[in-house]
């Protein structure tokens, strides 16, 4: 932190309520790029008030009618960008079809600020430290993306680059996020230590299995506040396919995970502490999945 | 809606006129668009009850509701609000839509400065509106975004819990 | 079956009421009036430029295009304002040795702490005046920084002040002589280092000024969010060289202080420069960053300690050498080494020991200041002693309880002196004692710690005895040189409509001094609590008097609204009895009526007295001069303080895989004398403990090895939140003091005082099983696993 600038109001800049997807592009463009979207807000007001950041445009797409909506298509559920954090907790579709989200959802910051946040947001913004960019990985979503040469699909697991570094080229916008639908076969875990209740945590980590009956067929481990992106776990994750979840197997899980995370270098918590953590994490979870979760 | 005019770039620094519904009554004002809603409430509007704590969205000092949902209003730019009914201290005061929760409160002496009360205040009335008989644990869940350095909170806990028993022993609301 | 009678059965018996707080009414409408809120014709806000560097010589400024921004109004240096303001320096006398360089709102060639401000800017509004910093350039050179104790004290460490010999503000000890002897004869020794970090107050609402000179009237007018008016009146006339009766100094509603207020803050001097220079309302408030990097911080103390006791454990004897730093400066007025003088003074104060001997050494760094902040000097007092204490029950063999009880001082050998020259006048540890270990269910939870044990919980129990300096005379800070007051004023007065209305000295920042003055004078006066109307808080209105900290509020303020308020009484019998041809002691006052004193029957209201004195005195005997105004001051004498006491517990749970503490439930026992409001005493109280809970476990103002505050929002430093935080429970013993009518002692700072010593016990406690213990606090995760080597 500098302190020889302190701000707490933002530098000047020019707003632009975008009504299509269309018009927020064209917006951008014409800004030269030197241009935000804002949806929710939650971590970019903080960031332009502190200065951290100061586009000449700010472009409003919290009206863009096609950004909303959660419903079925195909195999998926297609969450719209502008679905709110709130509404992670009270949609039913979500609810049923995507619970790893559901149950992420409360972990997310404090109400207030999931009744404005939104997945899609959230997801672009790619904190590594946030829940729900991790929760794509587990997921094997995909993220709809519009820009000037029209709309693409990524996997969730070519999405995440780098600490604030995605797929995400500048002035693209992600307007829905793919999941695949909950199947009975499958279970999920989801949870986090973090010191206060909504805090960014010090680990977090969601999972989606599928089982014949008590034996993994398939996993996928996401993690959170372990490096610069949300990270799979996949050293973790070939432990533990074909076998059941018995003690052996997840004590296997938990020393692969040096394979795969690397946390970063902090006085408070320490890159071993983390590694440390997050295997008590993913043994904890692992023991609740093995109960059915 | 209008497409995007290039004109607009260079209008940085000039104020644009927003109009909301602020507290029941409709509110038109010019601001400048980096000003966020917590100082357009305080400074345009003189509706001082909101406070700045953090400008962050981390004390919750600033909470207001925004088309009846609890918002930071620090979090958000008075244009984003552009249309929005918005919902202040003053605003639930005045329609005594938690005259019972300020009771409480008092009776309780839920407050000390009372720097946080506004938030809490508003926080209190969301979750009181989504949960009839929260938990003890449901109300500090509630409550995990709203600092405050006086009271200990106990007597926020307990002035909430004790409103939702008596609305659910009422059943009016 | 009816109870019997007690004096709260009596009319307008107020004292010992929980009742709530009349202005509170307000704060929950959103219509309280904080200087945050304040804006005044023509107001123009300010913004600083804070140093990047923690040490560093400032070679050049260039503000030519700040000043030219449109919307600018003044761009002001160090050098600017130091042509106005006169320096000023945090020492006091009675710190026999102590140094401290001279301060100016801003610096004119150095900087000492990053974070400290460099350059005012004033402009149309805070915005504006933000775009102006951007365009500032400040060229610096780099010094050598101090960070740390240890590096600060090496004979070849780098000077915070060059040309001093040392990093070395103060160095004190204290010895009651034979420490050696008793350590040489001792059946047992413990001994520990323990290290408390810093921390900082965090108010809700940040400082905040509004600074209005008016050049035509020669008046400054300050709207300041402060516990002391009285004091920055003082010392905005001195070093402005304004004549006092033309500063007025207005404290309204205060978004949380805990003493953080009370200190001069350079943006703050600077403020009212800047006001003067411009001649303008000028406002400043400091966002929370800012916040962060200069209010003051608090503690960061590392406390190595001996204890001596002898084969049945009675304690014989301890040995503490005390290091702290303070940042660059002592604070000005009350400086920087009162934590450490309390530290050492407090350390081992509830046992019966007779030797002590303890080093106090306070060291300059470059960091933002320390100075006294809620509970001072008690939490690592506390901390220290009652970790010993319970190492040494470890030794032993003895339960917690029982080592307490054979040690602390008997209730019934008052008064008492302490090793450290503290006289104690009566305090109550037998008896708080055996009232906690009830009120915890103590047996019932050693039994279910033992039995979750089996299954792999680890929960720990935790106590803490303490004392807690309350009720100051002036050997605080008046006579080391301060203009410091320890006595309080009220002027009370009855209205024509036969009201009363109390003005007083002491000032409200949320714990409830307006409504127990007015309990206090209702009781006293005998009439009903809402035709009492207080207020404070306002030097042009207000008496001058010490106002509000180290806990003296409802003993001073209270014992001088008392006075007052009988003063009052006198003389409104007195007119009664003329007009009613009786003798003054034939009369009392009841529910605002005058009525006979031995029968109760009413006589005449007192609004018809005041009727016939403010508007028909010639209806009185000639030679009558009713003052139905009365103005009195009271000073504290007897005791130099009126120490309190009490006992603190706690139950909480380690995950020993995580590290993390899960707080389940606090308990405390008090003893403030007698209790004015009960509701709003045990309100301090949890208020109070959740400040040291948050101490204990969360808050830690980290720096980086270059001197940055690297946690310095409220997202990374970690206050205490609701979903952490225990339910609390709360009794009482009340020993009042005999020094005063109203007995009162303080209680603002007790729950502070022992809570993080509390769960540093209670946490080693849980960590019995494993051999390992953690002697720091904050007690993060990162420490307890470290402590049990998990990583």
């Amino acid at each position: 932190m500098d302190f020889g600038e302190t701000a707490v109001k933002a530098s000047a800049f020019s707003y632009f309520r975008a009504a299509t997807i269309d018009q927020a592009l064209d917006a951008h463009a014409r800004a030269g790029d030197d241009a935000r979207f804002i949806a929710g807000g939650q971590s970019l007001v903080p960031a332009l008030s502190l200065r951290l950041q100061a586009p000449r445009l700010l472009i409003d797409i919290t009206h863009i009618a096609e950004l909303r909506g959660v419903r079925r298509e195909g195999a998926c559920l297609r969450i719209g960008a502008l679905t709110r954090h709130c509404e992670m907790l009270s949609e039913p579709l979500i609810a049923e079809f995507a619970p790893l989200l559901h149950a992420a959802a409360p972990f997310v910051a404090h109400p207030a600020i999931r009744n404005r946040g939104t997945f899609g947001g959230s997801v672009a913004l790619a904190d590594p430290a946030s829940e729900f960019p991790a929760m794509t990985l587990a997921l094997d979503a995909e993220i709809e993306i519009a820009g000037a040469s029209g709309r693409r699909r990524v996997k969730a697991d070519e999405f995440f680059f780098d600490l604030f570094e995605t797929a995400l080229q500048p002035g693209e916008l992600i307007t829905a996020i793919y999941v695949p639908l909950f199947k009975a076969d499958q279970r999920f875990a989801f949870d986090e230590l973090a010191r206060r209740r909504g805090d960014y945590a010090l680990v977090g980590c969601g999972m989606l299995a599928t089982f014949t009956s008590d034996r993994i067929d398939d996993i996928r481990i996401s993690f959170f506040s372990v490096g610069n992106r949300p990270m799979r776990a996949k050293a973790a994750e070939a432990a533990l396919i074909g076998f059941g979840l018995d003690a052996e197997h997840i004590a296997a899980a938990q020393a692969a995970l040096e394979d795969d995370l690397a946390p970063p270098e902090n006085d408070e918590v320490p890159p071993a502490m983390r590694l440390h953590l997050a295997r008590v994490l993913l043994g904890r979870l692992l023991g609740r999945l093995g109960e059915g979760a | 809606m209008r497409g995007f005019d290039e004109t607009l770039l260079d209008e940085a620094d000039e104020t644009v006129r927003v109009r909301f519904v602020v507290n029941g009554r409709k509110v038109a004002c010019e601001v400048a668009p980096r000003e966020t809603l917590v100082d357009c409430l305080r400074d345009k509007l003189e509706l001082t009850g909101t406070h700045a704590g953090c400008e962050m969205g981390a004390c919750g000092a600033c909470l207001v509701q925004i088309d009846g949902r609890a918002v930071h209003s620090c979090l958000m730019f008075a244009v984003q609000a552009d249309g929005a009914r918005i919902d202040t201290i003053e605003g639930l005061t005045e329609s005594g839509a938690i005259a019972d929760l300020q009771a409480e409160f008092h009776r309780r002496n839920a407050l000390q400065c009372g720097f946080c009360t506004p938030g809490m205040l508003v926080n209190a009335c969301e979750l009181l509106s989504q949960v009839a008989r929260p938990s003890r644990e449901q109300i500090r869940d509630a409550l995990s975004g709203n600092y405050c350095r006086c009271t200990g909170y106990e007597a926020i806990v307990d002035a909430i819990d004790a409103v939702a028993k008596a609305r659910s022993a009422g059943g009016a609301r | 079956m009816t109870a019997p009678l007690t004096s709260l059965d009596r009319p307008n018996s107020y004292i010992g009421r929980s009742l709530p707080r009349p202005n509170a009414k307000r704060l929950l409408a959103g219509r309280g009036r904080y200087v945050s809120d304040l804006r005044l014709p023509r107001m123009l806000h300010a913004a600083f430029l804070r140093s990047p560097h923690a040490h560093a010589k400032i070679v050049s400024i260039k503000t030519d295009e700040a000043r030219a921004l449109e919307g600018v109004h003044l761009v002001a240096t160090g050098a600017d304002l130091a042509t106005i303001c006169t320096p000023w320096t945090g020492t006091l006398d009675h710190f026999k040795g102590m140094t401290s360089a001279p301060q100016l709102p801003l610096p004119l060639d150095r900087v000492v702490w990053a974070g400290q401000a460099v350059v005012a800017v004033v402009a149309e509004n805070r915005a504006t005046a933000e775009d102006a910093l951007e365009l500032i350039e400040v060229d610096y050179e780099d010094l050598p920084i101090v960070v740390d104790i240890d590096g600060a004290r090496e004979a070849d460490s780098p000077l915070v002040n060059p040309g001093s010999v040392s990093n070395v503000c103060f160095r004190s000890q204290l010895d009651s002589g034979a420490v050696d002897d008793a350590f040489a004869h001792a059946a047992h020794v413990v001994e520990e280092e323990f290290s408390f970090g810093r921390h900082t107050a965090v108010t809700l609402e940040p400082r905040a000024i509004v600074a209005d000179y008016d050049p035509a009237a020669g008046m400054l007018t300050v709207h300041h969010g402060t516990q002391t008016p009285y004091q920055f009146q003082d010392l905005y006339s001195r070093h402005y060289g304004i004549p006092e009766a033309r500063v007025r100094v207005i404290a309204t509603d205060i978004g949380g202080s805990f003493g953080m207020k009370l200190h001069v803050y350079h943006e703050d001097m600077a403020v009212v420069g800047l006001s003067i220079l411009l001649g303008r309302p000028v406002k400043y408030v400091a966002d929370r960053i800012e916040s962060f990097v200069s209010d003051i911080h608090a503690r960061d103390h590392r406390v190595r300690a001996r204890m001596a006791l002898d084969a049945k454990g009675e304690i014989l004897a301890m040995d503490v050498l005390d290091l702290t730093a303070i940042g660059a400066f002592s604070t000005y007025p009350r400086t920087s080494v009162v934590e450490g003088n309390q530290v050492v003074r407090l350390i081992g104060a509830p046992y019966r020991f007779r030797n002590y001997r303890a080093t106090l050494e306070v060291i300059f760094q470059n960091k933002v200041q320390t100075s006294q902040y809620r509970a001072v000097g008690h939490p690592i007092a506390c901390a220290v002693t009652e970790r010993m204490v319970d190492m040494a029950a470890a030794k032993l063999g003895l339960d917690p309880f029982a080592i307490r009880a054979q040690n602390v001082i008997a209730d019934d050998a008052y008064p008492q002196t302490s090793p450290t020259g503290y006289r104690f006048e009566a305090l109550s540890h037998e008896a708080c004692l055996k009232r906690l270990q009830e009120m915890m269910g103590y047996d019932g939870l050693r039994a279910e710690q033992a039995e979750l044990r089996k299954r792999g919980i680890y929960r720990g129990i935790g106590i803490a005895t303490f004392v807690e300096i309350t009720n100051p005379s002036p050997a605080f800070y008046g006579v080391g040189g301060a203009r410091i007051s320890s006595q309080d004023g009220a002027i009370v007065s009855l209205t024509p409509s036969g009201e009363v209305r109390c003005l007083i000295s002491v000032t409200e920042q949320g714990q409830g001094t307006e409504a127990i003055i007015s309990q206090i004078v209702a009781d006293q006066l005998g009439l009903a609590q809402e035709h009492v109307k207080v207020i404070t808080g306002d030097t042009e209105v207000t008496p001058h008097g010490g106002a509000t900290w180290a806990c003296r509020g409802a003993g001073i303020g209270g014992e001088t609204a008392l006075q007052a308020a009988r003063a009052l009484k006198r003389n409104i019998l007195e007119i009664a009895a003329l007009i009613l041809q009786e003798q003054p002691s034939a009369l009392d006052i009841i529910d605002g009526d005058v009525v006979d004193a031995g029968t109760r029957n009413r006589r005449l209201p007192i609004s018809e007295i005041a009727r016939i004195v403010y508007f028909r005195s010639d209806t009185l005997p000639p030679g009558t001069q009713a003052q139905l105004t009365v103005s009195h001051h009271f000073a504290p004498q007897g005791y130099p303080f009126a120490f309190t006491n009490g006992i603190q517990g706690c139950s909480l749970e380690v995950d020993v895989d995580t590290g993390f503490i899960k707080l389940l439930k606090h308990f405390i026992v008090e003893d403030c004398g007698r209790v004015i409001n009960p509701m709003l005493v045990d309100e301090q109280l949890r208020g109070g403990i959740v400040q040291g809970l948050g101490a204990a476990l969360f808050e830690e103002c980290r720096y980086s090895e270059t001197g940055q505050l690297v946690n310095g929002s409220l997202a990374d430093y970690l206050v205490p939140m609701p979903m952490e935080m225990p339910d609390i429970a709360i009794a009482h013993v009340d020993t009042p003091t005999a020094d005063t009518e109203l007995g009162a002692k303080g209680v603002g700072e007790a729950g502070t005082a022992a809570a993080s010593a509390c769960v540093l016990n209670a946490v080693n406690d849980a960590l019995v099983p494993f051999g390992a213990a953690v002697n720091s606090i904050p007690i993060t995760p990162a420490r307890v696993l470290k402590a049990l080597k998990r990583f």
